[in-house]
C-alpha cells in the first residue's frame, strides 16, 4: 500500500531512537487536510511525540474516531497503526467490540464535541462507566467545523456565532460528566500547550483502564471571533492551570513556564490573555468529589481549569470484570473456540 | 378482502363421531406468569415421549404478569408441525378470556375449565369437565405463593387421564422440566397426581380425542429455535457477542450466555474464551460486532425488528468497508412497535437493502431449529469469507416456540476464517490493495490490528476509498470500489445455502417459501394433493440473493405461489427486482401478518380461490 515516505526519509541522517529502535518519524501520519492552525493538528503533533517517546509498537496500536473534522485526524499520525473511521458517535461501540477481540492492542480514540457531546452522548457514557482500557481525546472547538459552523453542545452559554446566533443552552462539561460515570482517568488540555499535552499523554498511555482528555482545540475558521468562548483569545484570557502550560498559536509560538500553584497571564499577538493557574504540587488526583468541586468552581469564576483531575489506576476494567482470557480473543485456537462433539452429545441427550 | 378470515369453512372440522387418534388441537388458556410455560412444555414433552409427533406455539401478551396467555398443542400422527385454526380440547383456566375461549372452540371439542367458571351452561355442543382446581391444590402444598404455580400442572394430571397420556410419560417430562431443582420436580408430579387421580375417580371417560403410543420421536430433541441457534453459535466458534434486549431476540443471547459459560470457559485458566457484552443500545451492539469483527474476532448480536433499524447506518458501513458479523432478526410484528409478541416475516424486503445508499446484505433463512443450528455455524463462515454482514432470518414462530427436532450434527468442516494476510504472507508479495479483487471473485484480502509488519495497517473507513484504503473523491477511484463489491455479493449466490426444491414431474403448480411459512405449505401440498388431486412443486428458498435455481425453477412451472407471512408480499417484491417480466407474471402471492403462524387452512383456502377465480 501506498505509505507516507517518512519512515524512508528518515534512513537519510542518523536519527534518535526509542525504546524500540524507532525514530520519530516512524509515528507520522499523512499530511493534514485540516485548516492551517487548526488545534487538532498540534494535538496530533503531540500523539505523535507522545508515542514516540513512551516506546509504543504502532503494530499495536489501533486509531478510532467517528464523524467530524477531528475524527479525520487519526490519518495524521501514527501511519503504522491500523485506523478506522466510524460513523458519527459511534466509535466507543467499534473500539469496544475490536479491543475485546484483541486485548493486547492499543486504542487511541479521537472524537470531537458534537461527536461526543451530542450524537454520541449515549455511546460515550458507556464507553466511560465500563473503563475500557483506551485514551479517549475530545478535540473540543464547541462548533460543528465540517458543516460549517453550527453549535455543539459545549458550547458555552453566550457564545456567538458569525451569523450572530447566540447560544442558549448550558454547556455539558465532559469531564465532571467522565468523573460521575466512573472514569477512571479525566483530565483537560489545551491544543496549544506542548508541555502539558505531552506529559498528560504520556501518564494516559501509562494508565491501566480509560484514560479520557477534553482537549480545548479552538476553531480557527468557524469559532475564532470575540464572542466564542472557544477562541484563541477566550481561551487564552480564562485558562486555569493545574500543572505547566505553554501556549501555540498557530502562527507562532509562545511559550511559558511558571511555579506550581501560580497564576501567570501571557499576552498573545492579537493583545488578547491567557490566565493561567497552576494546580499545587500536593493536588491529589485521586479524590473524585474534590476534582469536581474543582471544575465547578472554575465554571463560575469563567475560567477552562486544565490538567489531570482524576485517576483510579486500581479500578477492575472491562477486561477483569468479562474474565477475559489473557490471549487475545482472535489469537486463541480454533480447539479452544469449538466444544467438542461430545460436549453436543451431551446436550443433545439433555434435550430429549 | 379480510385476511385472517377463512374463505369457506374448512371441511373436517365437524368431529367425527369415531375417536381421533392422535390428531387434535390442545390449547390452554391461562393468565400470564401462572405458571402455566412449564405445565404446557411437560405436557408437549409428555406426549412426545410417547412416539406421537407434537408442536407447541406460545400465543403470549406483551406483558409480564397478568394478561391472557395461550398454548396450543397440535397432536398429530403425520407429523405435520404447522399451527392449526381450530381447537378439540380447551383448558380453561382463565377468567378474563373464558367465555370468547368457550365460543370459539370447535363444535363437539372437550372442555376442561376451573369450575368457579360454571361455563357449562355456555353451549350445548361441546363436553365440559370441572375441575375445582383450588381444593384439589390445597393439601398439596401450604403456601398461599406455591400453589398458584403448582395450580396449572394439575391440568396436566387431568389431560393425562381425560386424552391418554401415560403417567410414566408426564412425570418424567415434569422431572426434565425441573431437572436443576428436584424439590420443585416432586411438588409438581405430585400436583399432576392430583389431577389425575381427580379425573379418574370423578370424571366420565373421554373417548372422542385420544393418544396412543407411537414410536415416530424415537431420539427427538424438544428445543426453541432460541436455543438452537445460541447453540449453532457456541459450536461456530464465536468470540464477541453483543446484544441489547428485545422481544423475541433476548432469549437467544441469554441462552448463548448460559452455554458459553458452561461450556466455553478455558479449562486450563478459568477464563473466558469469549465476551458478552448487553450493549446501551442496538446502535452499540451492532457497532461492537463491526469492532470486533475488524479485529478478526467472530463476532454476532441478535435483535428484531426494531433493532434492524437502529443498526441500519452501522450495516452501510459494514458493507461498504467490508466488516464481517452475524446479526440474527428473530422478526417480530411490525410496523413500528407493533406486536411484539407476535410472529412475522415483516423484515425481509428493510434487511436486504438495509442503509442508504446502494446497499445488498445477505440473507439465510432457517424454517426449523436444526437448521437455524446450522445456519448459524454456516453464517459465521460466510461473514468472514465474505466479508460482510450475514442475517440469519428468524422470526418469534421458531425463536421462541418449542419444536420437536432431530439431534443436530457436529460441524463437518474446520472454520472458514476468510482471506487475512498474515505478517508471512506480507512480507511475500510486493504489494496489497485492501479493497483489491486478486482472486477475481471480488472477495479482497484483509489484515487485522495487530499484524507485525510496515505493509499491514490500513485505514478503515465509511468514506470514499480506493482499493488501496485511501479516503478518495475520485469518480473512477470509487466505482471501482463499489463495482467489485457488487461482483462479490453477486459470486455469493452461487457458495450461499442452496434452495431446498421438491420437483414433481408433471406438476404445472408451485409453491415458494421460505423459513416458517415452510410449515403450512408442506402440510397444504398433502392436503391439495389428497382432497383436491393438485399435483404441486415446491421450491424453499433458504438464502437470498437468490440462486439462479429459483429463476430455473420459475419458467419450469405455470403457476408460482410465493407464500409468506407479511402484508406486502415482500420477498415476491424482491423477486421483481431481479427477475425476467416472464417469470414476474407467474407469480402469485398467499401471504398472513396477523401475527399467527400460517395454518395449512389458510394457505389451501387462499390457494383455491386464487386458482378458482
Amino acid at each position: 500500500m501506498e505509505k507516507t515516505s517518512n519512515a524512508t526519509q528518515a534512513k537519510a541522517r542518523p536519527q534518535k531512537v526509542n525504546r524500540l529502535g524507532l525514530d520519530l518519524n516512524f509515528y507520522k501520519g499523512e499530511k493534514t487536510t485540516l485548516c492551517a492552525g487548526c488545534g487538532h493538528n498540534a494535538i496530533s503533533e503531540r500523539l505523535v511525540q507522545a508515542f514516540y517517546e513512551m516506546g509504543v509498537d504502532p503494530y499495536q496500536v489501533i486509531k478510532l474516531s467517528g464523524i467530524g473534522c477531528s475524527s479525520k485526524s487519526p490519518a495524521y499520525f501514527l501511519g503504522y497503526s491500523h485506523g478506522f473511521n466510524a460513523v458519527h458517535g459511534r466509535m466507543p461501540s467499534i473500539a469496544t467490540g475490536a479491543l475485546i477481540a484483541n486485548r493486547s492492542l492499543l486504542g487511541v480514540g479521537v472524537s470531537g464535541d458534537g461527536d461526543t457531546a451530542s450524537i454520541g452522548i449515549g455511546q460515550f457514557v458507556h464507553l466511560m462507566r465500563r473503563n475500557l482500557p483506551m485514551i479517549y481525546i475530545i478535540e473540543d472547538n464547541g462548533v460543528y467545523g465540517l458543516t460549517k459552523g453550527q453549535f455543539s453542545a459545549t458550547a458555552d452559554v453566550g457564545s456567538k456565532l458569525k451569523t450572530g446566533l447566540v447560544n442558549e443552552f448550558p454547556a455539558i462539561d465532559t469531564c465532571a460528566m467522565a468523573i460521575e460515570l466512573g472514569a477512571t482517568f479525566v483530565a483537560r488540555s489545551f491544543s496549544g500547550d506542548r508541555k502539558q499535552m505531552s506529559a498528560i499523554l504520556k501518564a494516559a498511555i501509562a494508565h491501566r483502564g480509560l484514560a479520557m482528555i477534553d482537549v480545548i482545540s479552538p476553531c480557527v475558521t468557524f469559532n475564532d471571533h470575540e464572542g466564542s468562548t472557544k477562541s484563541y483569545a477566550y481561551v487564552k484570557e480564562h485558562d486555569e492551570y493545574l500543572d505547566e502550560v505553554s501556549f501555540v498559536p498557530y502562527f507562532e509560538n509562545i511559550t511559558v513556564d511558571y511555579e506550581p500553584g501560580s497564576t501567570v497571564d501571557v499576552e498573545l499577538h492579537d493583545g488578547s490573555h491567557l490566565l493561567l493557574s497552576k494546580l499545587p504540587e500536593d493536588y491529589s488526583p485521586f479524590d473524585r468529589k474534590k476534582a469536581v468541586q474543582r471544575l465547578m468552581a472554575a465554571h463560575e469564576k469563567g475560567e477552562v481549569l486544565t490538567g489531570i483531575f482524576y485517576v483510579n489506576p486500581e479500578a477492575k476494567t472491562l477486561f477483569d470484570i468479562m474474565h477475559l482470557h489473557d490471549t487475545p480473543l482472535v489469537q486463541l485456537p480454533e480447539e479452544k473456540l469449538r466444544p467438542s462433539k461430545e460436549v453436543l452429545d451431551e446436550i443433545m441427550e439433555d434435550l430429549k | 378482502m379480510s385476511i385472517a378470515e377463512p374463505l369457506t369453512q374448512p371441511k373436517e372440522r365437524e368431529v367425527a363421531a369415531q375417536p381421533r387418534i392422535n390428531d387434535f388441537v390442545i390449547h390452554v388458556a391461562t393468565v400470564n406468569g401462572s405458571g402455566s410455560q412449564s405445565a404446557n412444555t411437560a405436557l408437549l414433552r409428555a406426549i412426545m415421549q410417547m412416539g406421537i409427533p407434537v408442536s407447541g406455539k406460545n400465543l403470549f401478551p406483551s406483558n409480564i404478569q397478568g394478561l391472557p396467555t395461550w398454548f396450543t398443542i397440535r397432536v398429530n400422527k403425520d407429523g405435520y408441525l404447522a399451527r392449526k385454526d381450530h381447537v378439540d380440547v380447551l383448558v380453561a383456566m382463565n377468567p378474563e378470556t373464558a367465555h370468547s375461549d368457550v365460543m370459539k372452540v370447535t363444535s363437539g371439542a372437550v372442555v376442561v375449565y376451573d369450575q368457579p367458571l360454571k361455563l357449562d351452561s355456555l353451549r350445548d355442543d361441546l363436553t365440559f369437565y370441572a375441575v375445582p382446581f383450588n381444593d384439589l391444590v390445597k393439601p398439596v402444598v401450604d403456601l398461599p405463593k406455591l400453589r398458584k404455580l403448582v395450580r396449572n400442572i394439575i391440568y396436566d394430571g387431568v389431560l393425562a387421564w381425560l386424552l391418554g397420556i401415560e403417567m410414566e410419560s408426564l412425570e418424567e417430562a415434569i422431572r426434565k422440566q425441573f431437572k436443576r431443582k428436584p424439590k420443585a420436580a416432586e411438588l409438581n408430579i405430585k400436583a399432576a397426581r392430583v389431577g389425575y387421580e381427580y379425573a379418574k375417580d370423578n370424571l366420565p371417560p373421554q373417548k372422542k380425542f385420544r393418544l396412543e403410543r407411537m414410536n415416530k420421536t424415537a431420539n427427538k430433541i424438544l428445543i426453541d429455535g432460541n436455543g438452537a441457534a445460541a447453540l449453532g453459535c457456541m459450536f461456530a466458534g464465536v468470540q464477541v457477542i453483543t446484544w441489547y434486549p428485545i422481544t423475541p431476540s433476548s432469549s437467544l443471547a441469554e441462552q448463548l450466555s448460559d452455554y458459553m459459560t458452561r461450556y466455553r470457559m478455558d479449562p486450563e485458566s478459568g477464563k473466558a474464551t469469549f465476551a458478552i457484552l448487553q450493549a446501551e443500545d442496538e446502535l452499540a451492539a451492532i457497532g461492537m460486532v463491526l469492532g470486533a469483527g475488524w479485529a478478526g474476532a467472530r463476532a454476532m448480536t441478535a435483535t428484531s425488528g426494531p433493532g434492524i433499524s437502529l443498526m441500519a447506518e452501522f450495516a452501510g458501513l459494514a458493507y461498504y468497508a467490508e466488516v464481517p458479523g452475524v446479526i440474527f432478526d428473530v422478526q417480530r410484528v411490525g410496523p413500528s412497535t407493533g406486536m411484539p409478541t407476535r410472529s412475522m416475516q415483516g423484515d425481509t424486503l428493510f434487511v436486504a437493502l438495509l442503509s442508504h445508499g446502494d446497499t445488498q446484505h445477505i440473507m439465510l433463512f432457517p424454517n426449523s431449529p436444526e437448521e437455524i443450528f446450522d445456519m448459524s455455524i454456516e453464517a459465521f463462515d460466510l461473514a468472514e469469507h465474505l466479508q460482510t454482514l450475514i442475517f440469519v432470518m428468524s422470526d418469534l414462530d421458531l425463536g421462541m416456540n418449542m419444536w420437536m427436532a432431530n439431534p443436530f450434527q457436529y460441524p463437518q468442516k474446520p472454520m472458514n476464517r476468510g482471506k487475512v494476510l498474515s505478517a508471512e504472507d506480507l512480507e511475500k508479495i510486493q504489494e496489497w490493495g485492501r479493497y483489491k479483487d486478486i482472486d477475481g471473485d471480488g472477495i479482497p484480502y484483509r489484515t487485522l490490528p495487530g499484524t507485525h509488519h510496515p505493509k499491514a495497517p490500513y485505514f478503515t473507513r465509511g468514506s470514499g476509498h480506493t482499493e488501496y484504503a485511501r479516503y478518495t473523491e475520485d469518480p473512477v477511484e470509487f466505482t471501482k470500489v463499489l463495482a467489485r463489491i457488487k461482483k462479490k455479493y453477486d459470486k455469493a449466490r452461487d457458495i450461499l445455502p442452496a434452495p431446498a426444491i421438491d420437483r414433481k414431474p408433471n406438476a404445472k403448480i408451485a409453491f415458494i417459501s421460505y423459513g416458517t411459512s415452510h410449515w403450512p405449505v408442506e402440510e397444504s401440498r398433502d392436503v391439495l394433493r389428497s382432497e383436491y388431486g393438485i399435483e404441486t412443486s415446491y421450491l424453499r428458498i433458504r438464502a437470498y440473493p437468490f440462486s439462479k435455481q429459483v429463476q430455473e425453477f420459475i419458467d419450469a412451472h405455470d403457476r408460482v405461489y410465493v407464500v409468506e407471512q407479511n402484508r406486502d408480499a415482500q420477498m415476491l417484491k424482491l423477486m421483481r427486482m431481479e427477475f425476467t417480466p416472464e417469470q414476474i407474471a407467474k407469480l402469485r402471492s398467499i401471504h398472513s401478518y396477523d401475527g399467527l403462524p400460517m395454518s395449512s387452512e389458510f394457505l389451501v383456502n387462499h390457494f383455491l380461490e386464487q386458482e378458482n377465480a
